[in-house]
């Protein structure tokens, strides 16, 4: 009983830390009185969100459709990638330097060429979430797969199992971990690949919503754009926590273990 | 043969003078292994002739790096020999389908399968078990290994995992998916190497039961000489790399062995003369 008390005194804790951040905010703007236009508070944010949800609904529904299939179909390609990287030192060596190229690419520049194919709208603003999810997917399941212990694979080798019993029963598993980290990583990273495609070339979305409120010098519209992706990141995110424990829960042990 | 006199201990062990004894189930036939090419290559095993006969219990000695790991992953099939040829069951090795069990100092059980799962691996990978897995996976296999967790002392431990194990526990769990699968041929590097002195020797005995009850063919890599002549029918010593076997001892001490055998004359005296000779490998004067 009294762990779980601290637990949740914890949790509390660090709950007011968070609004204690609002607030500071908030009192900050009214001392100094910082203009609207340069910096709304919180509270005024929040009334221009409820404001004008109705309008804001359609564009967050287009934005979170448009992350998803970019995320979805990101982690599709990641993990194929990253499981040929992993298991083929060729595949390694050859494929390792381009995706590096390729990520060092900042991806405002890859938007236009993607426009220039598809058309400015939904689609580039997929492929622009797609291709910035895949590196660290790739990287992380290409990590996790190529670190099995070689006597565990000299056990098992001894066995008589083929690549793929090896794959299967041992690498996979241990994978499990590394992929789930950068799918943490990579939906948050998916919304900036959304908002900034939606932000160059296309007329819905949160980003072309915020891009039209500041050209209207509607800051706490701005504003609210933004809580609205920072809370849909944060959801993302959570979501993902908790697939990962039932999932990897074992390689975190120890936190479970110091809880009791 | 060495000069200890059976005499003092119960006759030596009916295996060594079975007259079944044909072709030997592990042959190898100067065979020996270079790493590298060119100006890099290092010559880890000498070519070597060794015949190890079914049911025998080998221990390989020898400084650190001589080569003893490599013979056992020659018998294993993971790596080739560069030159001469490895026979196991008779046949150039990995033509014939040997059930083999391994063990190294690192346990290396999974941390996201409990012990019984852990142990139960094996059955999914080698015939005729896995294709018999899902039927058997919580019958038959399920009360195999609990069978040998109760041989080997950790009884009741089949649904923790890993991580809930001390070392010489999963040492314990290590030796037993080594043997779920009853392999014919055991190969073990160093098994209890990380483990404390007490906890060796406890293992030992089980060790030594196991192998008398089952009878697989072990092949054992070891530091600790009072380990080898313990638990081996004949123990091959080895000289500083590139190694080759420079003796090749049979232990007469009647089974089973105790630990307080361990302290006669006689098998200090062996332990004694492995270890000069060990010394003398390791100088260079053999």
């Amino acid at each position: 009983m009294d762990a779980l008390s601290e637990r949740t005194r914890q949790r509390l804790k660090s709950g007011l830390l968070i609004l204690s951040f609002f607030v500071i905010w908030e009192v900050a703007c009214i001392v100094f009185k910082v203009s609207e236009i340069i910096l709304p508070r919180p509270t005024v944010v929040m009334g221009a969100l409820v404001q004008f949800f109705p309008g804001i609904r359609p564009h967050l529904m287009q934005t979170l459709y448009t992350t998803l299939v970019g995320f979805g179909l990101g982690v599709a390609i990641g993990v194929l990638i990253g499981a040929v990287i992993g298991v083929s030192r060729v595949a390694y060596d050859t494929a390792y330097p381009l995706l590096v190229g390729f990520s060092s690419i900042p991806k405002v520049a890859v938007v236009p060429i993607f426009v220039l194919w598809f058309g400015a709208g939904t689609t580039p603003a997929i492929l622009t979430s797609m291709v910035i999810c895949i590196f660290p997917i790739v990287v992380n399941v290409a990590t996790g797969l190529a670190t099995t212990e070689p006597e565990l694979e000299d056990v098992l080798k001894a066995l008589g199992a083929k690549k793929f019993d090896i794959l299967w029963n041992v690498s996979l598993p241990r994978a499990m971990p590394y992929f789930f980290a950068s799918l943490k990583v990579a939906i948050t990273l998916a919304f900036v690949g959304t908002v900034l495609s939606e932000t160059v070339a296309s007329n819905r979305g949160i980003g072309n919503l915020m891009m039209i409120a500041s050209s209207n010098f509607n800051v706490p519209l701005v504003f609210a754009g933004l809580f609205l992706l920072a809370g849909l990141g944060v959801a993302l995110y959570v979501i993902f926590s908790l697939i990962e424990r039932r999932v990897a829960g074992w390689a975190m042990r120890k936190q479970d273990f110091a809880m009791g | 043969m060495m000069a200890a006199k059976p005499a003092a201990f119960a006759p030596p062990a009916p295996l060594l003078t079975s007259p079944e004894r044909v072709r030997p189930l592990i042959s190898l036939e100067k065979a020996g292994v270079t790493f590298g090419r060119g100006a890099n290559a290092v010559e880890a095993l000498t070519p070597t002739v060794l015949d190890i006969e079914k049911g025998d219990f080998i221990a390989l000695v020898g400084p650190s790096g001589c080569g003893k790991s490599t013979i056992l992953r020659l018998v294993a099939n993971l790596i080739r020999a560069t030159t001469g040829h490895v026979f196991v069951g008779g046949r150039e090795v990995g033509a014939e389908r040997v059930g083999i069990g391994m063990a190294f100092q690192n346990p290396t059980m999974l941390p996201w399968l409990r012990i019984r799962d852990n142990i139960m691996l094996p059955l999914k990978i080698v015939e005729p078990f896995r294709s018999e897995f899902r039927a058997k996976r919580k019958g038959e296999f399920r009360d195999r290994a609990e069978a040998l967790l109760e041989v080997v002392g950790l009884k009741g431990f089949g649904d923790k995992f890993p991580w809930q194990l001390s070392g010489g526990m999963l040492q314990r769990a290590n030796l037993c998916r080594a043997l779920i699968h009853d392999p014919a041929l055991l190969l073990l590097d160093e098994p209890f190497g990380a483990l404390d002195q007490f906890t060796r020797e406890e293992l030992w005995a089980i060790l030594q039961k196991l192998w008398m009850d089952r009878r697989p063919t072990v092949l054992l890599v070891t530091h600790d000489l009072r380990e080898a002549a313990f638990l081996a029918t004949r123990v091959c010593v080895m000289s500083a790399r590139p190694g080759r076997i420079v003796a090749d001892d049979i232990v007469p001490f009647a089974r089973p062995r105790t630990l307080d055998m361990t302290f006669e004359p006689d098998f200090v005296a062996l332990t004694q003369r492995l270890r000069a000779l060990i010394v003398d490998a390791r100088t260079g004067k053999v």
